[in-house]
């Protein structure tokens, strides 16, 4: 849709403005300064330059918090979205049962993260939790609690629990968007279903998978609720993320200067990443568009 | 005709046919993907059953024996937390401002989206990426200066902290997702109700609501969600008068001794909430998620 | 190559069809004959599209069976049909360049690289695309697009039918009829049996050797242009084809003559319809003035001059009438009377043609 020009439209914004400033800008700006400073005590501080942000550099605890980030979003982006595809391609396309599989999937998206967080903990408790249960009596060991493996394993699951539904959501939303006459011509074509997929729903998909990816990147990037219930970060620091560590040096250690640096290359990193998805989205709008 | 028997392998299998052609077919292809879709409906169901299968027993029968269903059904825990004050204003507190955010976000996203999908202005773009990179924003980067702004100013402890604080996600989002919506609705109908003789606001609320209610009901449920599942930040603006039920939960894991029952009842008691309303909106799920984009 | 028999094909979108009303396509028995060049006509929701993919087997009918030269295809998937159809709106794979969207069917059934070469350079001559083969698909027009939709049709050559759905509606109008003549002059060249679904009468006509016409899920007629424009067998028939359409009059018959709005007309012809509504067709072409006030008497209320000839407008008795005249006659101002010329009398009962008594016999 072509646009008029109108300056005006700024007070409309306004509200969202004013309030999002109120939410966001004024906090970060609070993180500006405390990454700035140094205290010894109540309300004490002194000018400290960039040396939090040296410091967090060199600290090995925050790369090693930021690799087990990476490895994790990784993981989980490398199961969800394949996964969540193939789901998608196996709704059923209409009638009830569509409607059916659309609410029972999205079931898990609507829980809040810490319940999400106690089912699986109880779910995969030895003693109490079918999954541990059973894998007991299959004679696999399996302690979440102590074991790195199984609590990599268990928050990787529990994740594609959550939210390989989304994916699968966004991905059946572009399905359904292609027409039929699509697939019909494939068939007079004799492509094979490989082909379909590739040359007619991928690309069709793309949107909206670009969509997913960059929620699922982000999300997971943050997460915190969910492994911090499960598994507290541990066994040691095996699964503590960015968030969960960031919360211990703010809020458990009250290390504020060191935090506050963390939490603004924290959040560039998140920028940085989001601009990049944000303008391949964009392009490919406009590319759609012509 | 000579080569009629030549097939494309896998050609029979298309999705998003309504044709079903042969019997063969009939008989052979939806297996598959009933199949798929029935394993992985059990594995996202099963854990929430294995939730609620807990929260009928009693803490002696979830400990002593190992079944998968009650053998001794008790509503105990439900009674518990709908009798407890502590544990069913935790519901109460969640649900008074989570209707609060989602107000305020409609509020003031309606305009904003409205000026969005209608105009450009000077710094448009940059203003609409500003607001997703809040989306994006991690709480836990909040979570500090969350607590010692909304202390400095009076507010901790009370619901429309919390409200305010989820604005920071919601609001981003309701946008995102009420443009998306405007976009679909037709420049014209603007002109014309101008040309009519209707003053912006009259527009506005009289004709152009209603155009977007669907964009308005989904933009209303994904705040109502986003607020209802986050934990992070209510659980650190809050401490006794609007303690949400998620933070009563974890409070309670840890000081009375691991009642599994109850905890398990509390978790099922979260679930209904987002149960309910999800039916409403189950077609418009994708869309909201797609940020209005699909 | 080959011949295609529909045998008691009927074919209804609804799961239990009760009453006929619910068939989207009527019971119907057509041979298709292998090697001619088909059009359908009829106006939109006819059921034209229903019965193209029944034929090709992106539908199944709901009863009846389908042969392609007398082997039974009904439940055969449409890859074993070996048939080639272009939609309305242009598919085309965006992903893939001009050139690969072409190749696309023949790769798929592992054609030689060779032979696909040659091949595309062909099509892609045929649609005036050479220049543009190595271009991608996407951000292409729409008739473009279209135009590879149909090359895409083309390409294969041991096709048994080839099958065309309404494709040229997207196309602009000089396109259009230098397609139409690339079309006929590739059925010529290889003799593929055509079907080609159009709502344009003048598409059908110059497109098809026969043209078969659907009304309200029905064939109505099947014939040569010529047969369609003397001859309707049905008033949608009369109505549809020609411009300005078939005129049609209220009359009683009694053996070979008739009463139109209280005139009596000479049928040259006897006819004994059986009960109904009986009406008579006389095309515009048919229609005589006749200034000197014998016949039934009419109004002038408009002419239009169309190039080569005239279309008068008449008032007949409070009903509209249209009448062709030649370039250089004369029209009477204002009140006049019209005549019909008897071999462009056609009889209706009921909207369906009778044959004249010596016809019939």
């Amino acid at each position: 849709m072509n646009k008029t020009v109108n300056q005006k439209a700024w007070f409309l914004v306004l509200p969202v403005l004013i309030l999002v400033a109120f939410s966001a800008v004024i906090p970060l700006m609070t993180v500006v300064n405390y990454s700035v400073q140094d205290t010894f005590g109540r309300n004490e501080f002194f000018w400290a330059g960039l040396e939090w942000f040296s410091d967090m550099l060199d600290s090995d605890r925050m790369w090693d918090a930021l690799g087990r980030q990476l490895i994790f979003s990784g993981v989980i982006l490398a199961i969800e979205i394949p996964l969540g595809i193939f789901v998608a391609l196996n709704m059923p396309k209409s009638g009830f049962w569509a409607s059916f599989c659309l609410v029972l999937m999205s079931l898990p998206l609507l829980i809040p993260w810490n319940v999400v967080g106690t089912i699986w903990q109880i779910f995969g408790r030895v003693d109490i939790g079918l999954l541990g249960y059973t894998l007991d009596k299959l004679g696999i060991t399996y302690n979440y609690t102590q074991d790195i493996t199984a609590a990599w394993i268990t928050v990787v699951v529990m994740d594609v629990w959550h939210w390989t539904s989304l994916v699968a959501l966004l991905a059946y939303a572009g399905l359904q968007s292609i027409p039929d006459a699509y697939y019909q011509a494939a068939k007079i074509d004799q492509a094979s279903r490989w082909a379909v997929f590739r040359y007619i729903e991928l690309p069709k998909m793309a949107g909206v998978l670009m969509i997913a990816i960059l929620l699922r990147f982000m999300d997971s990037f943050m997460i915190y609720t969910e492994p911090f219930v499960v598994t507290g970060g541990g066994p040691g620091n095996a699964t503590t993320f960015l968030s969960i560590d960031l919360v211990k040096m703010a809020i458990g250690q009250f290390d504020l200067g060191p935090a506050a640096a963390f939490s603004l290359m924290y959040f560039l990193v998140i920028l940085l990443i989001s601009w990049v998805f944000y303008t391949v989205m964009v392009n490919l709008d406009k590319r759609d568009g012509v | 005709m000579t080569d009629s028997t030549a097939q494309a392998p896998g050609a029979a299998a298309l999705p998003g046919d309504l044709t079903e052609s042969t019997p063969a077919r009939r008989r052979f292809r939806p297996k598959g993907s009933v199949v798929v879709m029935t394993l992985y409906l059990i594995f996202l169901l099963l854990p929430i059953y294995w939730l609620i299968n807990m929260s009928l027993k009693t803490n002696a029968e979830i400990l002593g024996s190992f079944s998968l269903y009650p053998r001794d059904l008790t509503l105990a825990n439900y009674a518990k937390i709908l009798t407890d004050p502590s544990w069913y204003m935790g519901y109460v507190n969640s649900l008074i401002y989570v209707v609060m955010n989602t107000v305020i976000s409609l509020a003031v996203a309606l305009p904003a989206a409205y000026a969005f999908s209608r105009y450009s202005f000077m710094g448009d773009k940059h203003l609409f990426f500003w607001l997703l990179t809040n989306r994006m924003a991690p709480p836990a980067v909040f979570a500090l200066p969350f607590f010692q702004l909304y202390s400095s100013v009076g507010l901790f402890d009370t619901h429309i902290a919390v409200a305010l604080a989820h604005c920071l996600f919601n609001v981003p989002l309701a946008v995102w997702i009420l443009e998306g919506f405007m976009r679909g609705v037709p420049k014209e109908i603007d002109e014309t109700a101008y040309l009519d003789g209707y003053s912006f606001p009259r527009f506005f609320i009289r004709i152009f609501t209603p155009l977007i209610a669907s964009g308005i009901g989904v933009a209303a449920f994904f705040c109502f969600m986003f607020s209802w599942v986050e934990l992070l930040l209510s659980r650190t603006l809050t401490s006794v008068d609007a303690k949400p039920i998620a933070a009563t939960m974890t409070r309670t894991v840890s000081a009375s001794g691991l009642d599994w029952g109850v905890l398990a009842a509390a978790g099922v008691l979260t679930i209904v909430p987002g149960a309910l309303v999800i039916y409403f909106v189950r077609n418009y799920i994708a869309k909201g998620f797609a940020l209005g984009r699909v | 190559m080959a011949k295609i028999t529909l045998d008691n094909l009927a074919h209804s979108y609804l799961p239990n069809p009760a009453h006929e009303n619910h068939y989207a396509l009527k019971e119907l028995n057509h041979d298709w004959i292998d090697g001619e060049a088909y059009a359908l006509l009829g106006a939109s929701g006819c059921g034209k599209s229903t019965l193209l993919n029944i034929i090709s087997g992106l539908l199944q009918p709901s009863q009846g069976r389908i042969l392609f030269n007398d082997r039974d295809v009904t439940h055969a998937p449409t890859a074993e049909r070996n048939i080639a159809q272009v939609f309305q709106f242009p598919v085309v794979y965006d992903t893939m360049t001009v050139r690969d969207n072409l190749a696309f069917p023949l790769r798929n059934r592992g054609a030689d690289a060779g032979y696909v070469a040659e091949r595309v350079q062909q099509i892609a001559q045929m649609i005036g695309m050479e220049d543009e083969l190595n271009r991608k698909a996407r951000g292409l027009t729409a008739d473009a697009k279209q135009k590879i939709s149909l090359g895409r049709g083309m390409v294969r050559e041991d096709v048994n039918a080839l099958l065309f759905d309404e494709p040229l509606t997207v196309i602009d109008p000089h396109m259009k009829w230098e397609l139409r003549t690339q079309l006929k002059s590739l059925h010529h060249e290889f003799g593929h049996t055509m079907i080609y679904v159009t709502h344009d009468q003048t598409e059908a006509l110059t497109f098809a050797d026969k043209v078969v016409v659907m009304y309200d899920g029905r064939v109505v007629q099947i014939g040569t242009p010529q047969e369609l424009f003397e001859r309707p067998a049905h008033t949608f028939v009369g109505y549809f084809i020609g411009s300005p359409g078939m005129n049609l009059f209220d009359a009683e018959i009694t053996g070979s003559t008739a009463q139109v709005a209280g005139t009596t007309v000479d049928l040259g012809a006897g006819y004994a319809p059986k009960g109904g509504k009986t009406q008579l067709g006389v095309r515009p072409e048919f229609i005589r003035l006749n200034g000197s006030g014998d016949g039934l008497p009419a109004k002038v209320t408009r002419v239009e001059d169309v190039g080569r000839h005239k279309i008068i407008r008449l008032d007949v008795a409070g009903q509209p009438v249209s009448a062709i005249a030649e370039e250089g006659a004369t029209v009477p101002s204002e009140n006049t009377a019209i005549r019909f010329d008897p071999a462009g009398i056609n009889v209706y009962a009921d909207d369906w043609r009778v044959r004249a008594e010596e016809e019939a016999a």
